[in-house]
């Protein structure tokens, strides 16, 4: 760390004027050029990848966590590993800060190669699930520990633990020990504390697991600010496919330690390559299938008596066997049979329905005994389709609403 | 409230006899201290005159002596070895022969003391005449038997302290550039030594109380306070003994208020300022 511009520098701490984090989100009200020019270097062939993470194993006891593994990740990315209990997401985190030796592979981040360099060597740090904030030091002990530990002077040390915690917030608690703050206020002092040191990656192993709803909500869009405003590459590994959506720029979806996705939040909900991916992301319908000799377009289903309409992608191989997944708030009821080329229609009778205020859900169960979850907005006061239960009704869906999987 | 009939008045007796059972003998032994008769069981005045034979009774003030020296230095060693014990079954990963060492470790929890005894005295005169060293037996001997006792101890009660912390707290150290010999001091040791106090605490007890292992590896010029006791009792109680009593009961009294004290303050370390 350069000390060169003193403090004349601009405090990297504080939102610069600068377009130097350029995001793709459209929180950036303040700043239209994001919107002019989106933050999508994923896309351009000639970016440096920031962490290039190369076939990457871990094994325990002939056990793969995992399995050779290859990513890229570039520079100011939120991004999430997400995947369910025991897939090898925090294994890989762990791989990232040094906790864990790979059995293969390799890690570099900006163009250094991390192999057998120790936690205490790498420009990563990491905000760990359980906080691990020191009981025994007093909440700016903690900020400064890192910067105690690099050696540097006590007025520097003091002036950016205040400039820390008052970025989280915390500066009326400097002199507090941990048993006296709240688990959300923890949660802030190690991400102060992780963020100390000015790490070039920031890791954070189920950062919004522990908290309770609302203070989930505030904590997430705060943690989205801190990272737009300090413009630190994160690496969020969650369990919880909402917090990666609302989080990431990207997501990489994990299964028994390999990635079965990678891509945007809308890429990973609205085009799902695999029926595990479709699945974990929110609730969805799957249609069992096969593909019409004769019209790649239609899917011929069983299951709920009518062919389906919809666009498989240029060049898919298209297996006997196949699934259909439409999202249930593709799907529009009604009580008139729509027509137009290309939709799906299915008749069916509501059997079960649930108002949540903003939406409703209905379970509908097709003619051929097929059981469809439809989900649809409240947009007005007295919906104009005020549906009973055992109503008949039609369910429709236009082509371009139906994911062709094929495994 | 009431339970199988039970009122809170036979609950109430009942743990009034327990603590009877338990604390009217002594209370009994310091009261006959202050008693003038020089028979044990006779009450004939209150008298402060034990104490002063107590005071004047070399052999007694000596055995109190060497026994408080050896109880601390044992009691420092096991921490400073059981504490090392504890580390390596936590920390070190899975060693060869990790079982085989914590269980040697704990051996001597279940070892029958006079065994412990009797096989250190066999150690010491064989390596007397192996390699000269220890000559004869006297205080380095208890020290070194009750060191090899206590240990294991301080061992048990670090290592339950060092299972349940939190080993995200060392590696949060080491991820903000903390090298591993730093982690130890910075994070493991202030955190587990609440455990240690209490493990110092218990070893310098159990050296102190030892009766039968220091009979075994004591020599002739060394005998400790238990040792001085057991033997006096056994020509007969003198009222000096019933002094020397209420003296211990009162310093173990106030060695356990301080440490409470301190240990409390320990707690509050991780509250408050």
């Amino acid at each position: 760390m350069t000390e060169a511009g003193g403090k004349a520098s601009i405090n990297p701490w504080v939102p610069s004027a600068g377009p130097r984090t350029a995001h793709h989100r459209s929180r950036s009200d303040n700043r239209p050029a994001a919107r002019l020019s989106p933050f999508v270097p994923w896309e351009d062939p000639t970016a440096e990848p920031f962490i290039r993470i190369e076939n990457l194993s871990k094994t325990f006891d002939g056990f793969a966590a995992v399995d050779g593994v290859s990513l890229d990740i570039f520079q100011g990315e939120l991004f999430a590993i997400l995947g369910g209990s025991g897939c090898g997401k925090s294994t890989l985190l762990r791989l990232l800060a040094g906790f864990e030796t790979p059995t293969a592979g390799e890690v570099v981040i900006d163009g250094a190669n991390m192999a057998g360099r120790p936690p205490y060597e790498r420009p990563t740090n990491m905000m760990f699930q359980s906080y691990a904030v020191f009981p025994h030091y007093t909440v700016a002990d903690n900020v400064a520990y890192g910067l105690r530990k690099e050696g540097l002077g006590k007025t520097e040390i003091k002036e950016r633990v205040t400039e820390l915690l008052e970025l989280v917030q915390m500066q009326d608690f400097a002199r507090r020990k941990p048993r006296q703050l709240s688990g959300g206020q923890q949660q802030r002092v190690a991400l102060a504390r992780a963020l100390a040191k000015r790490p070039k990656v920031l890791l954070l192993d189920e950062p919004l697991a522990a908290l309770d709803r609302n203070l989930r909500e505030r904590t997430q869009f705060e943690l989205m600010n801190i990272q737009d405003r300090l413009g630190i590459t994160f690496i969020v590994v969650t369990h919880d496919q909402e917090e990666a959506m609302t989080l990431a720029t990207r997501i990489a979806v994990m299964d028994a330690g390999r990635f079965v996705q990678i891509g945007t939040p809308t890429e990973i909900y609205e085009y799902p390559n695999s029926r595990f991916v479709a699945d974990f992301f929110g609730a969805i319908n799957l249609f069992e299938g096969r593909a019409d000799a004769g019209d790649p377009g239609r899917i011929i289903c069983a299951e709920t008596g009518v062919p389906i309409h919809a666009e498989p992608t240029a060049g898919q191989a298209l297996p006997d066997l196949l699934f259909v997944a439409v999202r249930p708030e593709k799907i529009r009821l009604s009580r008139e049979a729509p027509a137009g080329e290309g939709v799906t229609v299915m008749h069916g009778t509501v059997e079960d329905l649930a108002y949540y205020g903003n939406h409703s859900v209905y379970r509908v169960r097709t003619d051929q005994g097929k059981l469809v979850q439809v989900s649809s907005q409240n947009a007005h006061r007295s919906a104009e389709l005020a549906l009973e239960w055992d109503e008949p009704i039609h369910l429709s869906w236009p082509r371009d609403c139906s994911v062709v999987l094929t495994q | 409230m009431r339970r199988g009939g039970r009122s809170p008045t036979f609950l109430f007796s009942c743990l009034c006899f327990g603590f009877a059972f338990l604390y009217v003998p002594i209370l009994v032994m310091i009261a006959y201290s202050f008693n003038d008769s020089r028979l044990v069981s006779v009450w004939t005045g209150f008298s402060l005159r034990w104490y002063g034979a107590l005071w004047e009774n070399e052999q007694i003030i000596d055995a109190a002596g060497l026994s408080l020296r050896i109880a601390f230095v044992s009691a420092t060693l096991a921490t400073a070895l059981g504490t090392l014990a504890a580390l390596a079954i936590t920390r070190m990963g899975r060693f060869r022969g990790r079982t085989l060492f914590s269980g040697m470790l704990a051996a001597p929890l279940v070892m029958p003391e006079v065994i412990t005894g009797l096989s250190l005295l066999m150690l010491f005169v064989s390596l007397e005449g192996m390699v000269g060293w220890p000559s004869g037996r006297g205080a380095d001997t208890i020290t070194i038997a009750h060191i090899t006792f206590s240990m294991a101890y301080v061992a048990v009660v670090v290592q339950a302290r060092l299972t349940a912390m939190d080993r995200a707290l060392e590696e949060a150290a080491m991820d903000l550039g903390c090298r591993p010999m730093g982690v130890t001091f910075d994070i493991i040791l202030p955190l587990i030594a609440p455990a240690m106090l209490s493990g110092w605490l218990l070893a310098f007890t159990l050296s102190l109380d030892d009766l039968v292992i220091a009979s075994f590896v004591s020599g002739p010029e060394s005998s400790t306070l238990p040792m001085v006791i057991y033997s006096k009792v056994r020509l007969g109680i003198t009222p000096d003994v019933n002094a020397l009593a209420a003296v211990i009961v009162a310093i173990v009294g106030i060695g356990v208020a301080v440490a409470g004290w301190l240990m409390a303050r320990m707690a509050r370390a991780g509250r408050l300022d």
